[in-house]
């Protein structure tokens, strides 16, 4: 990425919550922590802030870098900063690492004040509405009452389009990408292989592995490679891939088709860096999200009240939230009579495009955050 | 807003054929434009009769024009038909000059009709002497409503005024209204003759 056009150095913050966060399943967070961080200015009116909703293995730190040395920037810097697609010239842009997290925010590795040991497996399963009420929560703290937009894609797509139900009052435009308005079996199915492979993991111990002073690295290792799988497109493996040899066919087991090593790469770092009970945690909020489902399945019928604008996008090669599961939201924003616009990007790379800096994709983002109007005589 | 901006420029380059769209348009219905191409009709009718109004369009460039103008787009291929609408669920569907483009021509017709309580369908008549004149003279039409040759053209199913009016009837479709203009301007003398672009307004018989 160019240099010029890069927020720079950042730093995360910390907000202490002393207040229960009372969570969709019963239980509740007696206190918490988010970490995040905010790139750009906050204008006088408040009016120009935008909250960025991560996805599965996501964190706070989307765009800059903590050091100059940093090998790579935020995980959505192709996006975010001076004169990028989400121009923080014009907006103040929030990043946080969702609740039950493994990068700051309180999460089972964090230590339970009540015990003064990690939660590990009695951290409790937090969903994708806790999630959005936790973020609320946090824009109270910063003193910010509505939002330009919120962002997400896949998993962060469902906290876009949840921050439009749960706060439709809040938030002037949704950009739902790469998502889904609930799981397909299959799509489920992926996730129970990738939490077996872990809960099976002998070194899993019930969740409660920090005490044995062990990580499920290979369970951990297996879900990540199963993961990234789907991520990609069959097409975008076959030609980052194909059937190439690293040497020669050796007739064993090892490391012998370059897909093999970057599956083992990728699930080694991944396994060396992520928190196995965010993980699980993370995957059943994926599954139990349904917004439709107190009403029948009635999609409708769960829009019924949002007042956002929206930006729907899906990418043509994704099979894991396939275009299809955008079209489901964007027909029952129709019914609904909303503003609503939606794009189909035509891409080669499956679900993993919603990360990439694709021309035409970039296009649509920034002509339709460059319409959003940020006040303070920045009116378009 | 932009549309204000954008209205003047329409007025610099009026068009009869978006004049005559927005009198059979209600004053703040629900429209959907099939192949809404950069916005330019829904504009104009924001601007003049603040519909609420959706545009459909496959090409990219296009998505992105309608975006920067602020027009609801969906990106989507009409050829799959039109089954991301409930039925009745827009006052009025339009698909302006781009029937003869169509694969499905048949289906689009009939969906639109689910779709909408009322439709307006214009295509170019294929029975313009100008178009009559150029066969007789042993060519393929090329013209200023048809500025394709033969090798390269979009259109597929071209036809003639008569043509449509015939499908109408054998697909059970009221004609409400029927205009047809050339450079402009009205036509009404010998219309499959003399007319360049054909504009129906049309509704589903009731059983």
């Amino acid at each position: 990425m160019q240099e010029n056009n890069s927020i720079g150095i950042v730093a995360p913050q910390i907000a202490h919550f002393s207040a229960p966060l009372k969570l969709k399943s019963g239980e509740s967070l007696p206190q918490f922590d988010l970490v995040y961080e905010t790139y750009g200015t906050l204008n006088a009116d408040k009016s120009n802030a935008v909250i960025i909703c991560h996805a599965l293995s996501g964190n706070h730190h989307v765009a800059g870098k903590y050091l100059k040395s940093d090998k790579y920037p935020g995980w959505w810097d192709n996006l975010i900063g001076p004169n990028k697609p989400l121009d923080t010239k014009r907006f103040f842009v929030i990043g946080l690492n969702n609740l039950g997290g493994c990068h700051g925010s309180s999460g089972p590795a964090s230590i339970n004040p009540a015990t003064n040991k990690p939660w590990g497996s009695t951290f409790p399963i937090l969903t994708v509405e806790d999630w959005v009420d936790s973020q609320a929560r946090l824009l109270d703290h910063l003193g910010i009452t509505h939002l330009a937009a919120v962002i997400g894609g896949s998993l962060g797509g469902m906290q876009a389009l949840q921050w439009t139900i749960a706060y439709p009052e809040r938030v002037r435009h949704a950009l739902i990408i790469a998502a889904a308005p609930n799981l397909t079996a299959q799509n489920m199915a992926f996730n129970e292989v990738a939490r077996q492979a872990i809960i099976t993991d002998p070194e899993f111990h019930g969740g409660d592995y920090y005490a044995h002073g062990v990580v499920p690295r290979r369970g951990l290792r297996i879900a990540r490679m199963l993961g990234h799988i789907t991520y990609l497109s069959d097409d975008a493996m076959g030609e980052k891939f194909g059937r190439k040899l690293k040497d020669t066919i050796k007739y064993g087991f090892d490391v012998e088709f370059e897909m093999e090593s970057y599956l083992r790469y990728q699930g080694d770092k991944f396994a060396g860096e992520f928190d196995a009970n965010t993980y699980l945690r993370m995957t059943r909020a994926l599954d139990y999200y349904d917004p439709a489902l107190p009403f029948n399945g009635d999609l409708t019928a769960a829009l019924k009240n949002v007042t956002a604008q929206f930006l729907v996008l899906s990418f043509t090669s994704d099979w894991r939230f396939s275009p299809a599961r955008s079209r489901e939201i964007v027909k029952a924003l129709l019914d609904n009579e909303r503003t609503v616009s939606y794009a189909e990007v035509t891409a080669a790379h499956g679900h993993d495009a919603f990360l990439m800096p694709d021309a035409h994709y970039h296009a649509i983002l920034r002509t339709y955050l460059s319409n959003i109007d940020t006040g303070c005589g920045h009116a378009k | 807003m932009q549309n204000n901006v954008k209205i003047t420029n329409s007025i610099n380059e009026f068009r009869q054929d978006f004049a005559i769209i927005a009198n059979w348009v209600k004053f703040g219905s629900k429209v959907l434009d099939l192949g809404c191409a950069n916005g330019e009709l829904l504009q104009f009718l924001r601007g003049s009769l603040e519909v609420k109004g959706y545009g459909v369009e496959k090409d990219d460039a296009n998505l992105l024009a309608c975006l920067k103008n602020g027009t609801n787009v969906i990106q989507m291929d009409l050829e799959d038909g039109l089954s991301g609408f409930e039925d009745q669920s827009f006052n009025t569907v339009i698909l302006s000059q781009t029937l003869q483009a169509m694969h499905n021509t048949e289906e689009i017709v009939l969906e639109m009709l689910r779709v909408g309580q009322e439709i307006i369908v214009t295509f170019p008549n294929f029975g313009y002497w100008r178009s009559r004149a150029q066969i007789t003279a042993g060519h393929m039409p090329v013209s200023k409503a048809l500025p394709y040759q033969w090798y390269d053209t979009p259109n597929v199913h071209l036809c003639t005024i008569n043509d449509f009016d015939e499908f109408c009837k054998n697909h059970n479709i009221d004609i409400l209204e029927r205009r047809v203009i050339t450079d402009g301007k009205e036509v009404s003398f010998l219309p499959n003759l003399l007319g360049s672009l054909a504009m129906y307004r049309l509704k589903a018989q009731q059983h």
